[in-house]
């Protein structure tokens, strides 16, 4: 009876990937937010951080008029500012053949969609498996899943870990982001532990990510360290390497660099890319063009200066 | 299994281990404190609240050990200075500080700690560019620890009635105090403010390195209003410290520096009456079980070997790794290293700053030739170094044993020695098998183990899953050739106390 509660099955997990002290870690990343970036660097940073936006609407009164304003701010964040674009849009699925009418086909912004019944992921599994593929199909070039939080705090973990393979099934060539939403699993060992379970059924060039943006708390440079150790892990352990998407709570350009400086130094010059590394946020988008416009003028320009395209996360 | 090996090598394509890249793609631009430390060119003795020449007429240069430049010109005291100075403080003691009233005296600490609060970012600049540490270390540690102490202390003295209870204490008189270059305010503060919470008056020497933010906070002692002739700094070497250790006035004589020099003391010192407390050298043992949450093991392990530059008596310079993880904690632990930015002290970005002087330089280099040549395994990241200045890369040894030389001598660098262990007995064997026992650290995330290894750990402090934590509150102090007496707390206080 022992040795198949969800007790048991923790702790097996644990011993295999290994536990994370919550202190350690917030004095790890401490130690990011007294990094000081300045000038040229400062620049490449907030380019690299635009260039890695998934900008975001996940409203119930999204329509296809804001679907389009948002699919015109990512391909053109600033006019007159030597801004990238960023690096995908991300909506819910019923605005998908929206965003692609608004992109267009040619395009290198991508097109993110949350599915599998975002947030809670409480649908039958078929359900959400078909949402996926609506999507897809509707022309989404990434998706982002929800774990079954239920399953994995129940110790569940073959079931969890059975309906990410089926989603990456109904993913075809869609790139996959799989939230573990952080802030539902509470410890930092639940978060490695999950980060595992997920990295080992998804595909090299898939992401995994903190949170779905619609509960209290949401990415920190906590937690997001402790997945970055995972990936790195994980990596050095397979040649795997899996990407990774903080989401929610990062408004501002400071926020981002701080990430970045996370990357940078715990995985290094090979994730300091969008295609390893995206922030699930909108109002970010501004702060950072606010900085760069900062950076090559010498003034701060107020706020309303810079089209409003999201105002959500 | 030979052929198991073989068929396994030729039916994979051979795939190169996956490795991280930490290159410069995304490169940092410098980043430099910019306050200003505000030097004077030269600076005299401080006795009875005045600045004064030296007799002599002599003075010696500090310099920069990020750059070899001159910093300013230190005053060098003789015998008849030293005397000077005591007699100063005889004086202080029998006529102003010894009679006032404890609360009177915690006014003048808080002022102190106030001021050198008001003046933090002048300070840091000035003890970075005289001790070669990074900018966010004197910065966020030694600058606002040092304030930290003086409060804590100023706290204390107008409550001494009840730090013994059921006795009273007194003040012991005069005190002499030779303090080391690592943490030169910070040891200042450590010596100074309990001395002074407790109605002694001091005659103190600051390293010849490391005199700078000595005399800077002679200023602050000054604008304080401090009386003249409690607190009193003579700046020299070696024979200055030993004129104010053997000097016949003061009743008690406290020391932080090497275990070397504190027995030269104690050997001039035996059969005399005076009181004395030593703080000497370590070779702390950092223990990591295979239950412990490694990668922030690795991050203790960096905190305690590289804290400033490694010169810091505690330091965890021996790594024990439990067996079934140490290949595990080694892979990690090089990975972090290769991102520790090495270089000019005063970039707020840079991790490791300048080895303090060209001789301690050349004891590191000494003592990672004997580890080389005793067949430990080395490991240095590829980071460049400054030209100019006294650098050194973080190393580490990796295949370690009891005997080779860098598991057993102080390297007071950044240099880590890795040994490993299979049981909680041998660990613990090997952690006391050395002449030290200042501090010890112990990583694992059974309570149990912990509570077992800090009783059975022959170490002053045992930190469990951290390292190099202080606070003016907690004892500091050693076992063994780590010298005694304790600093900080009510421990502390009472070493610079009679019970009467």
């Amino acid at each position: 009876m022992l040795a198949k509660s969800p007790t048991a099955a923790f702790r097996r997990l644990f011993d295999e990937v290994g536990t994370v002290d919550a202190v350690g870690v917030e004095e790890r990343v401490a130690k990011f937010t007294t990094r000081s970036i300045k000038k040229a660097s400062k620049v490449k940073g907030l380019k690299l951080a635009t260039s890695m936006v998934d900008l975001t609407t996940l409203e119930g009164k999204d329509t296809p008029g804001k679907v389009a304003s948002l699919c015109q701010k990512a391909l053109q964040p600033h006019p007159g500012l030597d801004a990238p674009q960023v690096a995908a849009v991300c909506v819910y699925p019923s605005m998908v053949r929206h965003a692609r009418k608004a992109l267009g086909s040619d395009t290198g912004v991508r097109i993110a969609s949350v599915a599998t019944a975002f947030p809670s992921g409480q649908a039958p599994l078929r359900t959400r498996l078909a949402e996926v593929k609506a999507a897809v199909a509707d022309g989404a070039d990434e998706i982002d899943m929800v774990i079954n939080r239920g399953a994995f705090l129940a110790g569940e973990f073959g079931e969890m870990q059975d309906e990410i393979a089926a989603v990456v099934e109904a993913c075809g060539d869609a790139a996959l982001k799989v939230i573990l939403e952080v802030s539902e699993l509470e410890t930092y060992d639940n978060i490695r532990a999950a980060s595992f379970l997920a990295m080992r059924v998804i595909r090299e060039g898939d992401f995994i990510k903190t949170s779905t943006g619609k509960t209290s708390l949401n990415a920190t440079l906590g937690n997001n360290q402790v997945m970055l150790e995972a990936i790195r892990d994980y990596y050095l352990d397979t040649g795997i390497a899996i990407g990774m998407k903080p989401a929610g709570g990062i408004r501002t350009a400071k926020q981002a660099l701080q990430f970045l400086i996370a990357v940078k130094e715990t995985l290094g010059d090979a994730w300091l890319t969008n295609e390893r590394y995206r922030f699930g946020a909108s109002s970010l988008l501004n702060d950072l063009l606010r900085q760069l416009e900062k950076e090559k003028t010498g003034a701060y320009q107020a706020p309303y200066y810079f089209s409003e395209a999201a105002e959500s996360y | 299994m030979a052929t198991l090996t073989s068929d396994r090598k030729s039916t994979r394509p051979s795939r190169p281990a996956p490795e991280l890249i930490f290159g410069d793609l995304w490169e940092f631009d410098p980043s430099p404190e910019t306050a200003d430390p505000k030097l004077k060119p030269r600076y005299d003795l401080f006795i009875g609240g005045q600045f004064t020449a030296p007799k002599s007429g002599k003075y010696f240069d500090s310099i920069n050990p990020a750059n070899e430049q001159k910093l300013a010109e230190i005053a060098l005291a003789g015998r008849d200075d030293v005397d000077a100075a005591y007699a100063a403080a005889q004086r202080a003691f029998d006529t102003t500080w010894g009679k006032l009233p404890g609360r009177e005296r915690a006014k003048y600490l808080y002022r102190i700690a106030r001021l050198l609060q008001d003046r933090a970012r002048e300070f840091a600049v000035a003890e970075t560019l005289d001790g070669g540490k990074p900018i966010k270390e004197s910065r966020d540690f030694d600058v606002p620890m040092a304030a930290a102490h003086f409060f804590y202390h100023a706290g204390w003295a107008d409550k001494l009635d009840y730090v013994a209870p059921g006795r009273r204490v007194a003040p012991l008189g005069v005190v002499g105090q030779v303090i080391p270059w690592n943490f030169p305010l910070l040891m200042l503060a450590w010596k100074l403010a309990p001395a002074l919470a407790m109605g002694n008056t001091v005659v103190l020497k600051p390293a010849e390195t490391t005199s700078i933010t000595c005399l800077k906070l002679a200023e602050i002692l000054q604008d304080a209003g401090l009386p003249p002739g409690v607190v009193n700094f003579v700046t020299g070497a070696g024979e200055v410290g030993a004129a104010v250790m053997n000097h016949p006035t003061p009743a008690k004589v406290a020391f932080t520096g090497s275990t070397e020099v504190g027995k030269i003391i104690m050997r001039a010192l035996a059969g005399t009456e005076k009181k004395m407390t030593m703080e000497l050298g370590g070779k702390a043992a950092n223990i990591v079980f295979d239950d412990a949450p490694l990668d922030q093991a690795v991050e203790g392990i960096v905190n305690g070997i590289f804290f400033n530059q490694g010169h810091v008596c505690c330091a965890g310079s021996r790594l024990l790794v439990h067996e079934p993880v140490a290949d595990r904690v080694l892979a990690k632990l090089k990975n972090r290293i290769r991102v520790l930015r090495v270089g000019d002290p005063m970039d707020k970005n840079t991790d490791i700053g300048a080895i303090n002087s060209k001789e301690q330089l050349g004891k590191i280099a000494a003592l990672v030739d004997s580890g080389v040549k005793e067949g430990a395994e080395m490991f240095q990241p590829p980071c460049r170094l400054p030209a100019k200045g006294f650098y050194f890369r973080p190393t580490i040894f990796s295949g370690v044993s009891m005997s080779h030389r860098i598991a057993r001598e102080e390297i007071f660098g950044p240099v880590l020695s890795i040994l490993t262990f299979r049981t909680v007995d041998e660990a613990i064997e090997k952690a006391n098998n050395t002449a030290y026992g200042l501090s010890a650290g112990v990583w694992t995330d059974k309570g149990s183990r912990i509570l077992k290894m800090s009783v059975e750990l022959k170490a002053g402090v045992v930190w469990a899953n951290t390292y190099n934590k202080f606070d003016p509150t907690s004892p500091f102090g050693g076992y063994k050739e780590s010298g005694f007496g304790r600093e900080g707390g009510r421990q502390g206080l009472l070493d610079y106390a009679k019970l009467v």
